[in-house]
């Protein structure tokens, strides 16, 4: 699971029957201080999360079957949790 | 799941029985604009009918054969939807 910030949506008419329905986020990854800034993954939302929102995505297909309730399918990165906060250090 | 741009077609007569009539592409990664990233080309199975020049996403790794309607299969990489519309908010930024 990683930490990330919902920064768009994508619209897909024509996709894999398994997403059918499901609502597709733009996510950047939290950027690492001295790394480059990750690029932008596109990840299912479960949890009504919106622009702006701080995010907990998870990038398992057994993970993403599980909070979905459906078969094993193509899908892997699920956004599972919107963060209130995080407390860390050094980090 | 991530962006990619279809820029070919790869043709095996010879492949293993679960991908027969599948058909393969060869996608170029890029970012949600659809500028190619310094990824190398990836070979992916379609399940969408893509074409050439199309922007599309994929997924990797094990997910990928589950795509297929027979998951016992070496797909290592699927093209999943193809991208209507990427619409980038600005507060997101923050």
């Amino acid at each position: 699971m990683f930490l990330a910030r919902v920064v768009g949506e994508v619209v897909a008419t024509a996709k894999h029957p398994h997403l059918a329905g499901q609502k597709l986020l733009l996510v950047r990854p939290e950027a690492t201080p001295g790394r480059p800034e990750p690029a932008t993954v596109i990840a299912v939302d479960t949890v009504q999360a919106g622009p702006g929102d701080r995010v907990l995505v998870a990038d398992e297909g057994n993970a993403a079957a599980q909070v979905l309730q459906k078969q094993r399918g193509p899908l892997r990165t699920v956004i599972i949790g919107v963060v209130d906060e995080t407390d860390a250090q050094n980090a | 799941m991530h962006f990619a741009r279809v820029v070919g077609t790869v043709v095996c007569t010879e492949k293993v029985p679960a991908w027969r009539g599948q058909r393969l592409l060869l996608i170029q990664p890029t970012d949600s604009a659809g500028k190619a990233t310094t990824a190398r080309p990836i070979a992916a199975v379609d399940t969408v009918s893509a074409a050439p020049g199309q922007l599309v996403f994929y997924v990797r790794g094990r997910e990928a054969a589950t795509a297929l309607s027979d998951p016992e299969n070496p797909a290592d990489a699927a093209i999943l939807g193809l991208v209507d519309a990427v619409r980038e908010s600005s507060q997101g930024q923050a």
